[in-house]
């Protein structure tokens, strides 16, 4: 080896290793830089996550905050004395009797008495305003229900009607300027109300008129019995028309139909209609059950076709995909020990696909629950007194009661708002939880 | 074949007893600026009654009337609800359907009001100021009606404030919106002196309505209002066209039917105008302030006695057909006209209805007791 080739060896021995060396730094910035990568997009994941909590966040103290003050309802101690002669009434007299005394001016007379210096017409007024319109028609039930009370002096908690409620829990002995007070009364008013609490007449208790009443126009008497009940009407047809229909049509699409372009089509149309926007569902519902077979509007018969319409889809598709996840190795061994293609479905397929069946069911009727757009069509959205006793009587349901009520001018209806959005949540996260809880519960894995 | 035969009698069977389900409680559609007083007179009615509360469903006097118009039987609503009159041509097609008597009842007055948040100046506007800002076209400086160019409320009346022209309001459908343009819009518009001689002119004054017609350079408006009535078209009607069409350029911004959101969108937005009913300003006074309009506050006087011109009738319409049939509509009936209800002190004018003058309710209530039939 002569010098020459020695030097040549060594510088390309040199440049091998400088090459070597570049490369090893290119490497390491490349993997500093795939790692810097990483590291975004991780972040970006986290930051999305936290922008959702923090929306998640903001939607439940608002809603919470605002709604939080309709679970407890202002009531007014206040001795009223039945008095026989005034009422024209005896404990003997007949409940006709009693509902055609006038209880009205009764209980405005017993008012008048304890402000003896409201003179005023006006002033008189403001004074009846406030207690709930209903004091009268609550005073004579109470009279019905034990007629023996007549001639005595009873203690009775008054509810307070919606505007004294609503300054007794936003306004009253706190140290407010004058503009920042939250309150419709009049100064008479104001001073009646802070005479009587102070005397330690007011008292505030846990509203059960909200969940005992139906819709009132009287922000005070209104609660969500009726449309609790309408709800659970509604998803009680849909559950029943919907989980059948929905179970024979996945089973026959997964385990019986041929493939062919019929069912390639069936199926590409299921998938359609659960994209559908849920107020076409509406408009079929008027033209097919309404207009067609003359049901009658609002009624819980007809919502929960409707929705049944809107959750088919939904259900058949989990349903599908349920029975799908089932191994084909039990199908096969089913008949390879001489079961019949339905017994092997009934007996194998459906037990082992029913966990996957009920998730999406209940998921489909969270969906219908919170559904207002379709019964919009089918007049659903109705001012109903009554609470409903079947599927043919008018009924609302609960998203449409939220819906009524954030229109209404009354402002004490705003925390009624949010108070019912808070039922509906808590409805819709526990029919939810419950699904990931069977699912986790019953599913197998293969 | 057999499954099949079961199934059409099951369908078949069902639609029977259906059609054969006789409703016991009345109901009640129509327009959602009477909702909120007919659910309180539905409400307190179930309650003193034994008759079923009555179902009140807000459709807006429009769709009301249509559903009411549809035809005789219990599948077809009661009594319906407006916040206008019905018109000739809802009356004929009721009429064409079967609905033959029909009672109408006249309940009081709503104002509208043009209204701001609470802390911003108070706006004393005339109707050709409201007119002037938010139709959409207006007259030009040789008298033309052009494209609304005006910006901000100076530029409408030099002495109100520099704010820029944004009024938040109900969308097309409502009618709140309509009588809002007929009444502030349409009433600003004939104070414009040629837009008013214009008012005036009859059918058979063709040639001057045409010579003013192209003075203001409206002749679109004209052709159009030919088209609808043909030989008998007058000067109102080319008014009735261009003094209710809205601008659409941003600064009328359809908020919604939602009068609440209107409200908080005030709050929000000290320099917005919004306008919706006055009983949503009754509820909401320590929020929202009523603009001065022709001079007037919008203050329960003022509406009463019609000082304040910004106001409509509320009516409700009863389908007499259903009177015997589905029980408790005459009961209904006079429990809403009483004077304990709709009278100077009844529970309506408490939620901020606007009570009529005393002869007009004692010509209302005459009539209605009779159920007086409606003719048009």
């Amino acid at each position: 080896m002569t010098n020459q080739s020695k030097t040549d060896n060594k510088s390309s021995l040199d440049a091998v290793f400088q090459d070597r060396a570049i490369l090893a730094e290119k490497r390491a910035a490349a993997l500093k830089k795939r790692n810097r990568a990483e590291k975004r997009f991780q972040w970006a994941g986290r930051i999305s996550i936290a922008f959702g909590i923090a929306c998640v966040l903001f939607l439940f103290t608002d809603i919470i905050s605002k709604g939080v003050g309709a679970f407890t309802q202002t009531y007014v101690e206040m001795e009223i004395t039945f008095d026989q002669e005034r009422l024209g009434l005896t404990p003997q007299s007949s409940e006709k009797e009693i509902k055609a005394a006038s209880f009205g001016s009764f209980f405005k007379r017993q008012l008048r008495e304890k402000y003896p210096e409201i003179t005023g017409r006006k002033e008189k007024r403001e004074l009846y305003a406030l207690f709930t319109s209903d004091m009268p028609l609550i005073l004579r039930d109470m009279v019905i229900a034990d007629p023996s009370i007549l001639g005595t002096t009873q203690s009775i908690s008054m509810i307070a009607d919606d505007d004294f409620d609503t300054y007794y829990k936003h306004s009253y002995g706190r140290d407010l300027a004058e503009e920042d007070k939250i309150t419709r009364l009049s100064e008479m008013q104001e001073g009646i109300v802070d005479s009587l609490a102070k005397s330690g007449a007011v008292t505030k208790k846990f509203n059960t008129i909200l969940f005992s009443n139906s819709d009132s126009r009287e922000p005070e008497l209104a609660g969500i019995k009726g449309a609790i009940v309408g709800s659970i009407l509604t998803l009680l047809v849909t559950l029943v028309l919907s989980f059948p229909i929905a179970v024979a049509t996945a089973i026959y699409l997964e385990e019986f139909a041929p493939k062919n372009k019929i069912t390639d089509f069936i199926e590409v149309n299921i998938n359609n209609l659960a994209a559908v926007p849920s107020v076409i569902f509406g408009l079929l519902g008027l033209a097919i059950f309404i207009n067609f077979f003359g049901l009658p509007r609002s009624v819980p018969l007809v919502g929960g076709f409707v929705l049944t319409l809107m959750t088919l889809p939904t259900i058949i598709i989990s349903s599908r995909a349920a029975i799908k996840a089932v191994p084909p190795s039990i199908r096969e061994a089913a008949l390879g020990m001489g079961a019949s293609k339905m017994q092997t479905v009934l007996h194998h397929v459906l037990p082992l696909a029913m966990p996957g069946m009920l998730t999406g069911t209940i998921i489909g009727m969270a969906q219908a629950l919170g559904e207002t757009a379709p019964l919009l069509m089918i007049g659903m959205v109705a001012f109903i007194v009554d609470t409903p006793a079947g599927i043919t009587d008018p009924a609302t349901v609960l998203p449409v009661q939220i819906f009524l009520w954030s229109d209404s001018p009354e402002r004490a209806f705003v925390e009624k708002t949010s108070a019912a959005i808070m039922v509906l949540l808590t409805f819709l996260i526990c029919m939810n939880s419950f699904a990931v809880w069977l699912r986790k519960r019953l599913e197998r894995r293969w | 074949m057999k499954k099949l035969l079961l199934g059409l009698s099951v369908i078949a069977s069902v639609t029977a007893a259906s059609n054969s389900i006789a409703r016991d409680s009345i109901s009640v559609v129509g327009s959602s600026t009477v909702y909120p007083f007919a659910t309180v007179v539905a409400e307190r009615f179930g309650k003193a009654t034994d008759f079923k509360a009555p179902k009140v469903e807000s459709t807006g006097s429009g769709g009301g009337l249509k559903l009411f118009c549809k035809g005789v039987g219990v599948a077809t609503p009661d009594i319906t609800n407006a916040s206008r009159r019905i018109k000739s041509s809802e009356f004929e097609q009721c009429q064409a359907n079967g609905v033959k008597e029909i009672v109408e009842v006249l309940i009081g007055y709503d104002g509208i009001v043009l209204a701001n948040a609470k802390g911003a100046a108070p706006m004393e506007l005339t109707r050709k100021d409201i007119y002037l800002a938010l139709a959409k076209l207006v007259p030009g400086p040789d008298g033309k009606l052009i494209e609304n160019p005006y910006k901000t409320w100076k530029d409408v009346n030099s002495s109100l404030p520099a704010t820029k022209i944004e009024v938040l309001g109900p969308p097309p459908t409502s009618g709140t919106r309509d009588a809002f343009a007929e009444l502030a819009l349409e009433g600003g518009a004939r104070k414009i002196d040629d837009i008013g001689a214009l008012r005036n002119m009859s059918a058979d004054q063709v040639d001057e309505i045409e010579a003013l017609v192209k003075k203001l350079g409206i002749e679109a408006a004209w052709a159009a209002a030919v088209k609808k009535k043909g030989a008998k078209a007058k000067g109102k009607d080319v008014v009735k066209i261009i003094g209710r069409s809205v601008r659409e350029d941003g600064a009328y911004i359809e908020a919604g039917e939602n009068d609440n959101l209107i409200v908080n969108k005030l709050v929000a937005n000290p320099n917005a105008l919004g306008i919706f009913g006055f009983s949503f300003l009754d509820q909401n006074s320590d929020k929202v302030q009523g603009s001065i309009i022709d001079g007037n506050e919008p203050s329960f006087d003022a509406i009463a006695t019609g000082e304040y011109k910004v106001s409509r009738p509320l009516y409700f319409y009863v389908k007499k057909a259903h009177i015997g049939t589905v029980p408790g509509i005459q009961e209904y009936l006079n429990a809403f006209v009483s004077e304990d209800v709709i009278g100077p002190d009844g529970y309506l004018i408490d939620k901020g209805l606007i009570p009529l003058s005393d002869d007009a309710y004692d010509e209302m209530a005459g009539g209605a007791r009779v159920l007086k039939n409606l003719a048009l």
